[in-house]
């Protein structure tokens, strides 16, 4: 009877067994084994950029909208998130949905103009949501509970019993979060959605006179992807800096993502997660090196400096080498591998 | 798989929803009962240049209507205000029973059209299979929150789409493809997908932007069986807009000749071929 059953249980694909340890791994052994060091500095900051990216990669990467207004996004999501808590007192699941749902009516809002815009003209046109959520989180001091310099700090994270205020708590959180919108958002691309996106993104006029309907893929383009932004910055605010203000979601911050989307190879899932590991690897890679090497003996401040020029260097370098991104060259890395070991 | 048994798997039902009363079109019902499309005094001017010059044409059901002519004769351009990319400065469209002063070119599939592009028009980015899917999509019920959630019924019109699409593809030939990515195929075969994106939205009216144009002859002939079949078994109504003369003649049952936007002639291919002005403007001492 057990061969019987042996031979009619489906193959499980060699890349879903890949990503179940990885996922064992990160639930199970990181918590027990990350040092302090790792976990806040390293893997929180990861999985909230990871999300970012992702959020902006079905926007970008697989919708083909360019947007510089994430980090308003993220804003959004943070500060929506801080005030439901403050104000309504709902369960840790009901704000994060919430904040999601906040973050993708500004975005749809945002949005808008893409029916008429394309390219780098739409991309100025997000510039807009950029400077009006930074502006508006500042000026008005509602949103901030009337913190003087507009910091908001991230409250309790309890739900069903449990607190996730421990490093380890706000870990799991996050990375529960991440898995979960991973796996949304790769069924979405997979399924019928993900046609229409690809559809628009190729070739506009051709998705038209076929029946795909343009301008609500669009919108739900720019509203989905705002509230997986959205719920990044949730995890930003309350898992990793646990006290935000709006001025650390800025431009900056904006162009951060869309560089982890385009290093990490656009329209792709990994991508952004091997985007955002380079993204926020590296520079602590650098600082370390630098630190070992220069401390005392160079200003800080210059040190600082050279190490922009170097991960600016590193990132052209690396799109000379290949355009597509991060996930193409892991790609490629696989088939050699494969086609090494089939060999010998 | 047989044309005929490409024909069975459409029900009848299938080919046209219902089309809502409520569209936009204050022109009075036209009322020819087996007209697939007709164009009434249709002007375009772009600028200073006009681009079609009163031109009228019309197509039964189950006919294929060649369109020739030099280049910059307005082909094209006739192809674009009947598939709404182009708005005429003046005259009518008649589709489905309807007049339109403009098509609404997001409804086209509804109205029981569909088109393949000059130059291609695929989505690079996806397979074969999905390229043909996307003809498909604008009647798909289930929405974006359906697949996610993904609810039992929603799994269903997927997997129907998929049967579909097999079909669509088996009868063009298509079928060892359907995984590539539509890129990596050679030209010709993606000639042939976008054939079969059009014909998997069973349209009544199929409009061909030069099908033939950079084609081998083997793939011409490919080509040339596949329209044939596809009008003999599906009965659509095929506007050709073509430069191989020999294929538009073995092909269409009516021919026009647009010449700088006008049309000079109109008739059999044996007609066409003997008119003096068309041997004048287009075909030249070749045909003479």
């Amino acid at each position: 009877m057990s061969v019987t059953a042996a031979t009619i249980r489906p193959v499980i694909p060699a890349q879903t067994i890949a990503i179940l340890i990885l996922l064992a791994l990160a639930f199970i052994a990181v918590p027990h084994l990350a040092s302090p060091y790792v976990i806040e500095a390293i893997l929180l900051p990861f999985l909230a950029l990871s999300l970012a990216g992702l959020g902006l990669n079905l926007l970008t990467g697989y919708a083909g909208q360019v947007s510089l207004g994430s980090a308003a996004f993220m804003a959004v999501g943070a500060f929506a998130a801080y005030n439901f808590n403050l104000r309504l007192g709902l369960p840790l699941p009901v704000t994060l949905v919430l904040a999601a749902t906040t973050a993708a009516a500004v975005g749809l809002v945002f949005g808008l103009p893409s029916l008429r815009l394309r390219g780098f003209y739409l991309a100025v046109s997000t510039l807009a949501a950029q400077f009006f959520v930074q502006w508006a989180l500042t000026k008005f001091g509602w949103f901030s509970n009337n913190s003087p310099s507009g910091v908001i700090a991230a409250p309790s994270l309890a739900f069903a019993g449990l607190s996730f205020d421990t490093r380890e708590g706000r870990y799991l959180l996050s990375l529960s979060i991440v898995t979960l919108v991973t796996f949304l958002v790769h069924r979405l691309v997979n399924g019928p959605e993900g046609v229409n996106l690809i559809a628009v993104r190729d070739n506009e006029t051709s998705a038209r006179v076929i029946g795909i309907p343009v301008l609500r893929t669009k919108l739900w383009a720019f509203a989905l992807s705002s509230a997986i932004i959205g719920l990044a910055g949730v995890l930003w605010a309350f898992t990793y800096l646990r006290t935000v203000e709006p001025a650390g979601f800025n431009l900056d911050r904006s162009f951060q993502i869309l560089f982890i989307a385009i290093i990490g190879g656009l329209a792709t899932i990994r991508g952004a997660f091997l985007g955002a590991a380079l993204i926020v690897v590296f520079p602590l890679l650098l600082a370390r090196l630098s630190g070992f090497f220069f401390d005392g003996s160079i200003d800080a401040g210059v040190v600082k400096l050279v190490e922009r020029i170097v991960l600016g260097t590193v990132i052209i370098a690396f799109l000379i080498a290949e355009p597509n991104g991060l996930s193409a060259m892991l790609d490629r890395a696989t088939r050699r591998l494969r086609s090494l070991f089939g060999r010998s | 798989m047989t044309s005929a048994a490409f024909l069975r798997t459409i029900p009848a039902a299938v080919l046209l929803p219902e089309f809502s009363a409520a569209f936009d079109t204050t022109l009075p019902r036209a009322a020819v009962p087996d007209l697939a499309l007709g164009l009434e005094g249709i002007e375009l001017h772009f600028g200073g240049i006009r681009a079609l010059k009163d031109v009228s044409l019309d197509l039964r059901a189950g006919e294929i209507r060649a369109v020739i002519g030099p280049n910059g004769a307005g082909k094209s351009s006739l192809v674009n205000v009947i598939s709404g990319l182009y708005r005429p400065d003046r005259g009518r469209i008649v589709l489905n029973g309807r007049a339109f002063a403009h098509v609404p070119s997001q409804r086209l599939p509804q109205l029981g059209v569909a088109r393949t592009f000059q130059n291609l028009a695929l989505f690079p980015g996806l397979t074969v299979a999905q390229n043909i899917a996307s003809g498909w999509v604008f009647r798909r019920r289930f929405g974006l929150l359906a697949h996610l959630a993904g609810l039992p019924a929603a799994r269903r019109e997927t997997r129907s789409v998929d049967d579909r699409v097999d079909q669509v593809a088996a009868f063009l030939g298509l079928s060892s493809h359907l995984d590539r990515p539509v890129a990596t195929l050679p030209y010709g075969l993606q000639k042939q997908v976008e054939l079969a994106r059009a014909l998997v939205a069973e349209p009544r009216l199929l409009l061909l932007d030069e099908p033939m144009a950079g084609l081998t002859a083997t793939e011409k002939a490919e080509m040339t069986g596949h329209i044939r079949a596809v009008r003999e078994s599906l009965g659509l109504a095929v506007i050709l807009i073509e430069h191989d003369i020999g294929v538009v003649m073995d092909l269409s049952d009516r021919v026009a000749v647009l010449d700088h936007g006008s049309k000079i002639a109109d008739g059999t291919p044996a007609e066409v071929r003997r008119d003096p002005d068309v041997i004048r403007a287009y075909l030249g001492a070749e045909a003479a």
